[in-house]
């Protein structure tokens, strides 16, 4: 029997190997992805283009200025001299954000009887964008009050925050969006490979003559199901290396319990991908089902949008969604070196929907032959 | 419409040395060489030749759609290079898979190839009437053309391609798929507008028998043009070649066996329970037969048909079909054991009933045939057999195994090709025969041997390493016939095993067939080709679900014997019991 299942997986291999195209969808786009989500998807804000209308023209007023237009995240890209030079500014997205001092600013400052009011116009709407680069000067504005006190010798603010970020001191995104794509990445390639393989054969009539074979069911599905994780593995691996050698994200916990995750994630994924494959006669029926998965499977994964700001109804429904699971486990040995044990809540759901899913599929599959 | 009966020297159609040559990848294809000819109006011209001999590209060139590389293409006197404007009414050109929208009904179709030609309103109404009485689809015109059968659908094909009254009407292989009553009034579609306004016809086709009703035949090999005559002179170049051989102790079989390939026969085929044989030169026909270890023959001369002179003509060209008879089978032959047996099935698809109360038996070493139109359920019967489909009642035994109860080990011991030729295109001849090899549970040494076998008995040899999906049709045959055997299986299912491929093949894998069942395997074999029904020890005729006759070919052929008729051929009897069914 064993002999059989690797006559097929050897033929599975061959088949992927010696077709340009399938060779190009197994290297090209997880290569490419990988570098553009690396270096593109962050939530990192970086030379907002503002705008500063300064009426008061004092070395406190410029200080304070300085403090943003120095930042990395802040570039000046206008000065104005005038009120009605702002909206124009606003409404053309030449700026994000004006910042604007009034006459009265440093007066205010070094009396002390009144809060200087330093103004900010922001751009909202892009609400994300505006709320994070406000933030940014919020944060700049405290450090300039803090300053100012301790020079001053002001009595500081009765209460302050100091902040450190655990697991990514520097709240880089990108050290949560990298081990992210390697879950992104093995599902779409996985679901594709699997998705397409039974259809591929229905279309060329290769499968019929699987069948006259005596060839169980079972093991045509083993055959289909073990080079798709093989794949979904080494492809999970190479995105892992380069995670850790090209983008320099350390890897803090330990690799068994991360690749015991890759390994239940890549069944589950198997599953629904042969799901789909047995209920699809055509090759475009099979890649538009993998789209139908792999969309929702994405949005409501939590590889961008925290799952807990969803609401309650869909929070459920992401219980079945595997890559949600899995982006806590690679997440979690990434960044908070979580092992195996810690990680079992994540494991076993994983391989719930994987024997669900590979179930479904094979009794899809005996049912849909004919 | 232009007026070109003025120029009564003109001819419909003139191919000036035409050069034609695609570049596919890094191949530089020659599709046509150097290829002359000229039919002159009221010609009706059949095309034939082996696949790939440049047929569609010389209909497409004809047509203006293609631009010949060197040479000069001119219809009604009009270079389809320079002058192509007064052509445009002029030709009607019907591409093999004719551009009907399935989700238009027939007359809509119609309507919009009515637009597309811009033919006025009131003119409109006539022609509709007398095209869809000609094809016989007045009762169908609200139906959707993707609800018509193969054959309506290549009736409503012709209909929108003769709206235009074209002068000039090109057909390529308008009868494949078709069943033989659609291809009959399709035929007398063609006459009747021939008779009628003077069409000039060009029409490619792979049935030898269409060809013989043309007024010109033209013979294409690779691109070349080998001859061009009426079909008289086609065959008045083998007269005094073609035998009829009958032997009273040997089989039909055994005698094609022994005869074919001996130095000095171009060509033997079973026909009915003789064997016909055509001998390379007149004198030495008496000699080669009298002279083959056959015992004592009897031999009688029969008139030539078209197809002994093509097999003739392309046999030239090429290096003999070697005869290789080591077929290996299993045990010799038990007579009269029943290897398969059909019992009362029926299968239904939803409320449609394709298969109705079927019962046959096959027995062992015997070449069994299931004829019928597309449609009349032999294909959904095969599948029942093969374990892919269940019945939906009765009982289906396939080597003593119940299907319903142990398919798969049934499955161990039969082989199945189904029409497509199912082979992994990506992969190399080789592993393609290593992996069905693996999969029927061969290993090692008896595996490899098996492999040798293969690509030695089929020719393979040369091409093991070229990935399957590049093969000529001839060659994909050829594989998918070797997948198939690499078990030795009892039993062998041929899906509609020779659709699309020429004439020659055609020939070589009977011959295969034949050794095969001499050595005892049981063949069932599905087709539409009627003269291939000659080839099976018996058969079933099968329409709309149902046997219409069951019996050795003689013995329907037989049935079908009348007065006008006394030697009908297959195809007449199939027409006959078809029409029988239907009043």
């Amino acid at each position: 029997m064993w002999a059989m299942i690797y006559a097929l997986l050897v033929k599975e291999f061959l088949a992927l190997v010696r077709d340009r195209k399938s060779r190009f969808i197994l290297i090209g786009p997880p290569v490419i992805q990988l570098f553009v989500f690396g270096y593109g998807a962050t939530y990192d804000l970086n030379h907002i283009p503002i705008a500063i209308y300064n009426e008061d023209r004092s070395i406190a007023s410029r200080d304070f200025i300085e403090r943003f237009t120095a930042a990395p995240a802040f570039t000046e890209v206008l000065r104005l001299t005038r009120q009605e030079q702002i909206a124009p500014a606003l409404d053309e997205k030449k700026v994000l954000a004006v910042l604007h001092l009034g006459p009265h600013f440093s007066r205010d400052l070094y009396l002390g009887r009144q809060p200087a009011v330093a103004q900010i116009l922001v751009d909202g709407r892009d609400s994300n964008t505006a709320m994070i680069a406000l933030n940014y000067m919020q944060s700049i504005v405290a450090t300039f009050n803090l300053d100012w006190a301790e020079r001053h010798r002001l009595p500081g603010p009765p209460a302050q925050l100091r902040i450190r970020a655990w697991f990514n001191p520097n709240l880089e995104s990108r050290w949560s969006i990298v081990p992210g794509i390697a879950g992104l990445l093995t599902l779409v390639v996985t679901i594709v490979v699997t998705a397409l393989s039974i259809a591929r054969e229905r279309e060329q009539g290769t499968f019929d003559q699987l069948l006259v074979t005596p060839l169980t069911p079972f093991q045509i599905l083993v055959g289909k199901a073990l080079p798709a994780a093989i794949i979904g593995v080494i492809e999970a691996s190479f995105i892992i290396f380069m995670a850790v050698f090209w983008f320099g994200i350390p890897i803090v916990g330990s690799l068994a319990a991360l690749y015991l995750g890759v390994v239940l994630f890549v069944f589950a994924v198997i599953g629904f991908g042969l799901m789909i494959s047995a209920l699809s006669v055509t090759q475009q029926q099979g890649l538009l089902g993998s789209f139908l998965f792999i969309v929702p499977a994405v949005i409501l994964s939590g590889f961008a949008t925290p799952i807990a700001n969803m609401p309650p109804l869909v929070q459920d429904f992401t219980l079945l969604n595997p890559l949600r699971y899995f982006l806590v486990i690679v997440r979690g040995v990434f960044l908070e070196g979580l092992t195996a044990d810690v990680l079992m809540s994540q494991y076993w759901p994983l391989a719930v929907i994987g024997l669900v899913t590979l179930s479904c599929a094979s009794w899809l599959f005996r049912r849909r032959m004919y | 419409m232009p007026e070109v009966r003025n120029d009564q020297a003109v001819f419909a159609l003139e191919f000036q040395a035409v050069g034609k040559a695609f570049t596919a990848g890094r191949h530089r294809v020659d599709a046509l060489r150097n290829v002359s000819l000229a039919l002159p109006k009221g010609t009706v011209a059949g095309l034939v030749g082996p696949d790939g001999a440049g047929k569609t590209t010389l209909m497409r060139l004809a047509a203006g759609l293609l631009l010949p590389d060197s040479g000069r293409v001119v219809v009604f006197g009009h270079g389809t290079d320079n002058d192509t404007e007064p052509l445009r009414g002029l030709i009607g050109y019907m591409p093999q898979r004719f551009g009907l929208y399935e989700d238009l009904s027939v007359a809509e179709n119609l309507a919009l190839y009515a637009d597309l030609h811009g033919i006025d309103r009131q003119e409109r109404a006539q022609r509709f009437q007398q095209l869809t009485r000609m094809t016989g689809l007045a009762p169908f015109t609200a139906r959707l053309a993707g609800r018509l059968s193969g054959g309506m659908k290549q009736k409503l094909g012709l209909a929108c391609t003769l709206l235009s009254q074209p002068r000039l009407l090109l057909l390529d292989e308008p009868s494949v798929g078709v069943d033989p009553v659609s291809r009959r009034e399709l035929w007398n579609i063609i006459e009747q507008q021939v008779k009628m306004s003077g069409t000039t016809v060009l029409l490619s086709t792979a049935y030898l028998d269409e060809a013989e009703r043309c007024t010109d035949v033209m013979l294409l090999d690779e691109g070349e043009l080998l001859d061009h005559g009426s079909p008289e002179a086609f065959r008045g170049k083998i007269r005094g070649r073609c035998y009829r051989v009958t032997h009273p102790e040997l089989s039909n079989r055994d005698l094609q066996n022994r005869l074919s390939g001996q130095p000095g026969i171009v060509d033997a085929v079973i026909q009915g329970e003789a064997v016909r044989v055509v001998c390379d030169s007149e004198d030495s026909a008496g000699a080669v037969l009298a002279g083959t270890d056959t015992g004592k023959p009897r031999i009688e001369p029969v008139a030539p048909r078209l197809e002994d002179a093509f097999i003739d003509l392309l046999n030239k060209r090429r290096a003999p079909v070697r005869q290789a008879n080591e077929m290996a089978g299993p045990a010799a032959p038990v007579a009269d054991e029943e290897i398969i047996r059909v019992d009362d099935v029926d299968r239904w698809f939803g409320d449609f009933q394709a298969v109705k109360k079927l019962s046959f038996t096959v027995r062992r070493g015997e070449i069994f045939g299931l004829l019928g139109a597309n449609g009349a359920g032999k294909t959904t019967t095969f599948r029942m057999l093969c374990g892919l489909l269940p019945a939906s009642s009765g009982r289906l035994q396939v080597a003593g195994v119940d299907l319903r109860k142990a398919a798969a080990r049934a499955r161990a011991r039969i082989g199945y090709m189904s029409q497509k030729f199912s082979l992994y295109a990506n992969l190399s001849v080789s592993q393609n025969l290593a992996f069905f090899s693996s999969v029927y549970g061969l290993r090692d040494d008896r595996r490899d041997e098996r492999i040798r076998w293969a690509l030695r008995q089929f020719e393979l040899e040369p091409r093991k390493d070229a990935n399957s999906g590049d093969l000529p049709l001839g060659y994909k045959q050829r594989l998918a016939m070797a997948c198939a055997l690499m078990h030795e299986p009892e039993i062998l299912f041929l899906d509609e095993p020779t659709s699309g491929v020429d004439p020659l093949a055609r020939r070589e894998f009977w011959n295969r067939t034949n050794r095969l069942a001499a050595a005892g395997v049981t063949v069932l074999v599905t087709t539409h080709f009627m003269e291939e029904a000659e080839y099976c020890d018996r058969l079933v005729i099968m329409a709309e679900g149902d046997i219409l006759t069951a019996g050795t070919p003689t013995d329907i052929k037989r049935q079908a014997r009348t007065e006008a008729l006394p030697d009908p051929t297959m195809e007449d009897a199939f027409i006959q019991l078809i029409q029988a069914k239907q009043s």
